[in-house]
């Protein structure tokens, strides 16, 4: 009986991971205990996948730090892995074609099981294994691509211009969103008000946060600016990286500062000013 | 100049069934803020897990929680676990826990500066200032000395007078409440010292036990050491939970002389 009915996941996050916090990989952790107790699904692997500098939000230190950590944060995960993909492209992507050139990789990654070359070499076998596991059986239901975010992330889906609506359409209706509710957020209602998000809302799942943790990028770095500790928010590994590059000072904080975000240029036509 | 600084130890005193990520993170925001009332320079830290005569429910033996308590520690240079009070038979006041720390420290003190307080309990002007010794907790600490028969009143004149406080509170005017109720509090107030937590941070070792028994993931909430070392000695399950179930805890199985422990959740 064995993994009849069950469908394989890849969860896919995007975002700045400036620098990256256990509350984002605890959003992993969440998101496969929920997924898999539904009896439907079986999550075989994690992809962050770091914006690139191109997305010129305010205090973004560059990509190969920011990919760095993320790397470091994830030597001791079995599942989770870190993608370059997209912080390196030139210009920024938007989340669509990121999560459309994830699920390219990975249909081919079914095919020849020969996977993703960030991934080390113990991890890369574990994650095979969790792709062969569920698909001894003759009937090879595709694995699904779902991209995994905090409610945050569907709220600004309302925001002007910064999503394309077909883009949001796509993602929900073609992929699949797995949402983290923090306690102050309701996303079901925010599904319940948008007509576009309702027609999808089967594809969206709403995992509740059984421990309140508010960890954030922003807070980890106006504390390091300020010489406050950040043990125990971020990997160890992660703040002594940060400690030995003398990453996020006040000056750091200043970049882009007075640039456009750019799906908001993209999108009004705008420019810095 | 950075020698008039008063040395300061912090103690925390609880269950740490198992100790977590939080506990840690309290650490790290008293010795922060201590720092920045420019009066002290914080030296260590210390970890006390209650004994097993303590009879809270699914309390799992003490020779786990130490080791557990020593491997999340393993990478600090500043906080460190002390076996004293897990060893005891009997459950200790956290009174108690103190003065054998404070003994303890005063001591090691006078060995390592090889002066010796004088018969009016100065020390000499030209030695290195006495360490001080505080104690660490969590919020809802503070509103337990306001429950009947819980503290003994002298105990608690001691814990705040003698020694002081350092409490991390999650937002709200809860701790400046608890003071402003207790007329012994208030008179220390000036040795209460108030930390804000500005993240918050519900993890809690009840949570976490719960989490074991649901097989859902703990990682990321506690460090990876300990949740091998849970995992390698089947800690958590639902028979562990049941352990001390009915027994009336200690502290108020001994009526009238009880402080209780401060990092319980």
């Amino acid at each position: 009986m064995d993994g009849q009915n069950i469908t394989k996941v890849v969860l896919l996050s995007c975002g700045s991971f400036n620098p990256i916090t256990n509350m984002h990989l605890r959003m992993f952790e969440l998101a496969r205990d929920y997924l898999e107790d539904t009896g439907q699904y079986r999550v075989v692997k994690g992809i962050l996948s770091p914006v690139g500098d191109a997305y010129k939000k305010k205090g973004l230190i560059e990509a190969h730090h920011r990919m760095e950590m993320a790397r470091l944060s994830t030597d001791n995960s079995d599942w989770i892995t870190v993608d370059a993909w997209e912080s390196l492209q030139p210009d920024w992507v938007e989340t669509s074609k990121v999560v459309r050139h994830h699920y390219d990789e990975m249909l081919e990654a079914e095919q020849n099981t020969d996977d993703v070359d960030t991934v080390k070499y113990a991890k890369k076998r574990r994650i095979e294994e969790n792709y062969e596991g569920s698909s001894r059986h003759k009937r090879r239901d595709s694995p699904q691509l779902m991209l995994l975010c905090g409610a945050d992330v569907l709220e600004s889906f309302g925001v002007p211009n910064l999503w394309k609506q077909e883009d949001v359409a796509e993602i929900v209706g073609h992929y699949g969103l797995v949402c983290i509710s923090r306690s102050a957020s309701d996303p079901d209602k925010f599904i319940h008000q948008s007509d576009m998000l309702w027609k999808y809302r089967k594809n969206i799942h709403v995992v509740r946060e059984w421990v309140t943790n508010e960890i954030s990028a922003t807070h980890v770095r106006r504390s390091l600016r300020r010489g406050r500790s950040v043990r125990y928010l971020l990997p160890e590994g992660v703040v002594d990286y940060i400690h030995v590059h003398g990453l996020y000072s006040t000056e750091s904080e200043q970049k882009n500062a007075d640039v456009v975000l750019a799906p908001l240029q993209k999108y009004t036509g705008g420019s810095s000013s | 100049m950075a020698t008039r600084r008063v040395p300061l130890l912090l103690l925390a005193c609880g269950s740490f069934n198992p100790i977590t990520n939080q506990h840690m993170r309290l650490f790290e925001l008293a010795r922060d803020h201590m720092h920045s009332t420019g009066q002290y320079q914080v030296v260590g830290g210390i970890v006390s897990p209650v004994s097993d005569g303590y009879g809270k429910r699914g309390l799992v033996l003490a020779q786990h929680r130490i080791a557990m308590a020593k491997l999340a520690l393993q990478s600090s240079d500043w906080v460190t676990v002390d076996e004293w009070e897990s060893q005891q038979p009997d459950w200790t006041e956290t009174v108690v826990t103190m003065r054998y720390h404070y003994g303890r420290i005063l001591k090691e003190h006078e060995q390592s500066t090889g002066t010796h307080s004088d018969s009016s309990g100065n020390t000499s002007p030209l030695s290195s200032p006495c360490p001080q010794l505080k104690l660490l907790c969590g919020a809802d600490f503070l509103d337990t000395f306001k429950i009947p028969d819980l503290w003994l009143d002298d105990h608690v004149e001691e814990v705040a007078g003698r020694f002081g406080l350092v409490c991390v509170s999650r937002g709200g005017l809860q701790p400046e409440r608890a003071v402003h109720e207790s007329d012994t509090l208030s008179r220390h107030s000036q040795n209460i010292f108030l930390v804000r937590e500005w993240v918050r941070n519900e993890t809690s070792a009840t949570e976490i036990r719960r989490a074991l028994r649901r097989d859902q993931s703990v990682k990321y909430l506690i460090p990876d050491s300990v949740i091998e070392y849970i995992h390698q000695h089947n800690l958590y399950t639902e028979d562990s939970e049941r352990r001390n179930k009915g027994t009336v805890l200690r502290p108020l199985a001994k009526q009238a002389q009880q402080p209780v422990k401060s990092l319980d959740d």
